[in-house]
């Protein structure tokens, strides 16, 4: 069958940069001029549209469904319930399948789908939705998740529990530590619900296939993994689904967990015909899983000096009804706790728990965010308590290569905070303001709340640690394709892997890599899909580590080759050749041969596999593990003006030092840094999803704010390099540690200009203006 | 869903009364989005855009302003900004450029939102809505009149908002509005002053703090009476937080999504004095005080 229209195609990539560079994105100017083809612009004539009828309760069992009204409408094809889902009812991530395709007699979340419809059109749909009867028991929802920690029998939203995961962490002794202390500081802190809010929403498109089977292209972060979890419910062979990657418009974590993916599929092998679903902005806020909300409570002891000598911490995260993520984002909470900081005594439990509130699972940062806003929290109050700078008590604790996390896990590659803390202190500060200002400047912008009355300027800092890849023992690997051949006189490069460009910049490297290893200019990059091998996800910081690292090895691969060909044509010993510049180069005589001299008119083709170094299971009782392949350090300094009368905010300059092993590109490097740190803003500031009886309050871009580019100030960034030996080109993960230490940076940049406690993020204005408002 | 398309404003009046529950759209960025999100299905759009005359504006008789309905936030402030500078300064925190560019004054009083920008300056500047039926003719609705509810106003089935009527500043004019991010928001609330020396009075009109935009009453009959106006002495600042309090006063706000009833409070006390003194020290220069 033909490809459906705005489906992906191959794209060359432009400009000829290798690694190190910053070419031009393929598809850069295409997103700019609007004409980049989301999953939400697929079309294939003939398509049906799919809808999907969600719960108004977040607990309820579901009486009765009469699905007639809905069926009679003209211009329906199909309704269909849990009782069409051709195989397995049930899917969820590592091997947790506790998600239903369609609720099975009871909803546990407010958004759940219940039932799908497929009309010629999309109003139709939504028509036809409506008319379907649902008699409801409603329940009372479990909504307090330190009441299933105390309860877990009595508040047990599904067979599974309860507590999703307790991981402890116990290092020498805590108890022995407090005798000793000469300060003890300690905190309770909260974090909201964060959303991912990617800008296209959840869409894709099924279409039914002669051989029973599905071609899906769908906008994800892991191809394979879907395919995986989707396979079992259509009762399809995974070879008889062939899923291709379409535009995707943003990711972050929210599209690791399936969504329309099986929906559409049901639809598709039900009606005959292929079957767009698309959200719009409201269900896109029901439609995926969200960053768990945090409450943490930290005790620390430390010498008068400000050494820390112990750690006793609790940390509560919220799940939702179904599992999705939030066993490995438990094991994140716990294992990076206490940050990059050296602790003799440690005892963290961290608990993630299962409630009927919006359900949450991956999003960037994955449960090291909510801890580093409670651990640099701690930092500053121990500064405070111990006479010392921020920076100070920060540079006395911090950890080095040789020091040992506290899962015991010593860090094997360059972890220089201290340098990385003393060249944030040495970055000029911005000058103070001026006496006339542009209201854009000032706290409230251009809804001109103040003309610089009550403004008060406060600096802070933060400090973030997080694992780069794949933890805790998973096989985590990548897959890469490369051909090398003569097109139109010119050796071309063709990289084919499964992995998901979500906006970062993936594709970029691909090329830039292929023409490092390959000599090449000219590489084309073949659409992600499952006609290759499994890449993973799009997550943990990994794909320029993981994919990047498989598409060197299949690189290396394809030029051995090349290089034996050149040896047997021009009798030189392969170990004596290079490949420059489409030029095949001897140690001794220079320029030999091009490289189509060699290739002629064949091919070389290499398929590759990279894994990283095995990772150990957290210990169930202590923690104790290498459970992390790589570590990532980002530290944040961040100026801010406060009207402390209203509690506004304007961040006025947030700088940042980042080790990134080796810089591969260094624009979509900066693009990274920037992102993150705008993410980790929108947490300190305005980004959350309210919740009331596990009702989302606000799900709309009128009342979920993100950041603007008045909220989002100049950053000041320096990159620092040190290799990890460990890994491809020395390079370490760098997407998400900037999103850590922003948060706590420009929260500690609030209190030094307001002296409120600040113990909950986002920080509301009633937090800063109002008496006793955060207290 | 019918869309009506009339070309003159007589037959914009003549689909309007034969098609009193269609809902008229200029820019459509309140009413385009409610339709797409399922919120509001109304029987019939009555699209205005062609009636070219709406999005005019000129002087009148009386020196007063009158706007046409369909003249864009974007527009006013370019054009207007110098003379209604209290509605330009509303105007500059209405969305993002691009709804700038659609939204207009005229959707903004047809929605009839307490959270509308453009409403608390025409309450300060005591504007009047022009507002006319194929049946009755014109009617003229002072903006204090014209807010009866949340999301509604004084608008009969058959008729449209014409155009506004305002008079160009005779004195400083001032807009505030809370937002938890510094652009592109919806008022967690909003405050507006005009001051009248001529008239030796003082309009105020409140946002998203009551359910319908309204007027600080006391607060300005407080001001008129406090306010030297003959040898614009400098402003006591006790009058001014006794001004603030007046208006927090006039204030019924709740607790929502956006923020809580005590917030709105607080910073409409605070936006009114800063505002206050804003305006006071433009009337009288070199007199500051902060």
């Amino acid at each position: 069958m033909a490809a459906p229209v705005k489906s992906p195609g191959h794209v060359t990539a432009p400009g000829q940069g290798g690694v190190g560079d910053s070419p031009p994105r393929p598809d850069g100017t295409l997103k700019v001029t609007g004409e980049f083809a989301y999953a939400s612009d697929l079309w294939m004539d003939g398509m049906l549209w799919g809808a999907t009828l969600r719960s108004p309760h977040p607990r309820a069992r579901i009486v009765s469904i009469d699905i007639g009204p809905a069926l009679a409408t003209p211009g329906v094809y199909a309704v269909l319930t849990h009782e069409d889902v051709p195989g397995t009812k049930v899917y969820g991530l590592d091997g947790t399948e506790d998600q239903p395709v369609l609720a099975m007699g009871e909803v546990r979340y407010q958004g759940e789908p219940i039932a799908l419809v497929a009309a010629d059109h999309p109003e139709i749909a939504r028509r036809a939705m409506d008319r379907i009867a649902i008699e409801w028991e409603v329940l009372e929802p479990v909504t307090d998740p330190r009441a299933v920690i105390a309860d877990p029998e009595g508040n047990r939203v599904q067979e599974r529990g309860g507590i999703c995961r307790h991981q402890p962490v116990r290092v020498g002794d805590v108890a022995a530590a407090r005798r000793e202390a000469e300060v003890v500081v300690s905190g309770e802190y909260e974090v909201g619900i964060q959303d991912q809010a990617f800008l296209g929403p959840e869409s894709g498109l099924a279409v039914p296939a002669e051989d029973g089977g599905l071609d899906l292209y769908v906008s994800t972060q892991w191809l394979h993994n879907d395919l995986k979890q989707i396979a079992p419910c259509l009762a399809l062979r995974e070879d008889q689904i062939r899923m291709t990657l379409a535009g995707v418009g943003g990711a972050f974590g929210g599209r690791e967990d399936l969504s329309m993916q099986i929906h559409a599929g049901m639809l598709a092998l039900r009606t005959g015909r292929p079957v767009k679903m698309c959200y719009n902005r409201r269900e896109s806020f029901f439609g995926h899983v969200h960053r768990h909300p945090a409450w943490m409570r930290y005790e620390y002891g430390a010498t008068r000096d400000g050494r820390l000598l112990y750690a006793d911490v609790e940390i509560v995260l919220d799940g939702g009804a179904y599992t999705s993520s939030t066993l490995n984002v438990t094991a994140n909470a716990a294992s990076l706790g206490v940050g990059p900081y050296e602790i003799p005594n440690i005892e963290i439990d961290a608990y993630g728990v299962y409630t009927n509130n919006p359900p949450c699972g991956a999003m960037r940062g994955f449960g090291a965010v909510q801890a580093c806003f409670a651990y640099e929290s701690m930092m500053d109050k121990l500064a405070a308590a111990c006479g010392l700078s921020p920076l100070e008590v920060r540079r006395r604790n911090a950890v080095r290569q040789g020091s040992r996390l506290a899962t015991g896990q010593v860090i094997d590659s360059p972890a220089p905070l201290a340098e990385l803390l003393d060249r944030l202190e040495a970055m000029p500060l911005p000058p103070p303001p001026g006496p006339s200002r542009d209201i854009r400047d000032l706290p409230g912008g251009a809804s001109q709340t103040t003309h610089g009355e009550g403004v008060v300027r406060g600096v802070g800092y933060g400090v973030g640690l997080k694992n780069i890849c794949f933890s805790e023992g998973f096989d985590d690997y990548s897959t890469a394709r490369v051909r090398l051949e003569v097109i139109g006189g010119e050796p071309a490069a063709l990289v084919h892997t499964a992995a998901a460009e979500v906006g970062q910049g993936l594709v970029t490297v691909q090329a830039q890599i292929a023409r490092t290893e390959l000599g090449v200019q000219r590489v084309t990059i073949h659409p992600a899909d499952t006609r290759v091998g499994d890449a993973g996800s799009s997550s943990a910081s990994r794909q320029t580590y993981m994919t990047g690292g498989a598409v060197k090895a299949a690189c290396e691969a394809v030029r051995a080759e090349l290089l034996a060909r050149a040896e047997r044509r021009l009798g030189v010993p392969a170990a004596d050749l290079s490949v420059q510049a489409g030029k095949i180069v001897s140690r001794e005589a220079g320029v030999v041969a091009s490289i189509e001299d060699v290739l002629g008119d064949e091919a070389i083709e290499a398929t590759r596999e990279y894994h990283h170094r095995p990772t150990q299971k957290m210990d169930p009782v202590t923690g104790q593990g290498n459970s992390h392949n790589q570590l990532a350090l980002c530290v944040h300094r961040a100026v801010v003006d406060v009207d402390v009368e209203l509690g506004l905010v304007k961040v006025v300059e947030l700088a940042a030092v980042q080790d990134v092993g080796k810089i591969m590109n260094r624009q979509a490097l900066e693009g990274q840094i920037h992102g993150g740190t705008a993410q980790g803003l929108g947490l300190a500031l305005m980004e959350e999803i309210q919740v009331a009886g596990g009702q989302i309050r606000n799900p709309s871009f009128t009342d979920y704010l993100i950041p603007t580019v008045l909220d989002m100030p100049p950053m000041k960034l320096d990159i620092v390099e040190y290799p990890d030996p460990h890994a491809p080109y020395g390079l370490r993960g760098a997407g998400e540690p900037p999103t850590l230490s922003s948060t706590p940076a420009i929260v500690a940049a609030i209190r030094d200009a307001t002296g409120r406690p600040l113990t909950r993020v986002p920080v509301r204005p009633e937090d800063i203006s109002l008496a006793g408002g955060a207290e | 869903m019918e869309f009506l398309r009339p070309v003159s404003w007589e037959e914009a009046l003549a689909a309007k009364a034969a098609h009193p529950g269609a809902v008229p759209v200029q820019g459509g960025t309140d009413v385009m989005v409610e339709i797409n999100f399922d919120v509001r299905r109304p029987e019939a759009l009555l699209d205005l855009n062609p009636v070219r005359e709406l999005a005019e504006w000129d002087v009148a008789e009386d020196g007063r302003l009158r706007v046409g309905a369909g003249v864009t936030y974007t527009r006013l402030i370019e054009e207007l900004g110098d003379r209604l500078p209290g509605l330009a300064q509303a105007a500059r925190t209405v969305g993002s450029p691009q709804i700038r560019n659609r939204g207009t004054i005229g959707g903004n009083l047809g929605a009839a939102s307490p959270a509308g920008d453009g409403h608390p300056p025409l309450l300060a500047a005591g504007a009047e809505i022009e507002v006319e039926s194929a049946e009755r003719g014109v009617r003229m609705i002072p903006a204090a009149e014209f807010f009866t509810g949340v999301k509604r106003n004084a608008l009969r089935g058959d008729e449209l908002i014409r155009a506004f009527w305002i008079a160009p500043a005779s004195g400083p004019q001032y807009f505030s509005k809370i937002g938890t991010r510094n652009a592109m928001v919806i008022a967690v609330c909003s405050f507006a002053i005009a001051l009248h020396p001529e008239r030796r009075r003082v309009g105020t009109g409140l946002g998203s703090a009551a359910p319908t935009p309204r007027r600080a009453t006391a607060a300005e009959e407080f001001l008129a009476a406090e306010l030297d106006w003959e040898r614009r002495r400098p402003l006591d600042p006790a009058v001014a937080r006794r001004f603030g309090e007046l208006v927090s006063a006039a204030a019924s706000p709740i607790d929502d999504v956006r923020g809580t009833a005590d917030y709105r409070r607080h910073a409409l006390a605070v936006m009114a004095r800063r505002t206050l003194t804003w305006a006071w020290n433009d009337y009288a220069p070199g007199r500051k005080v902060s």
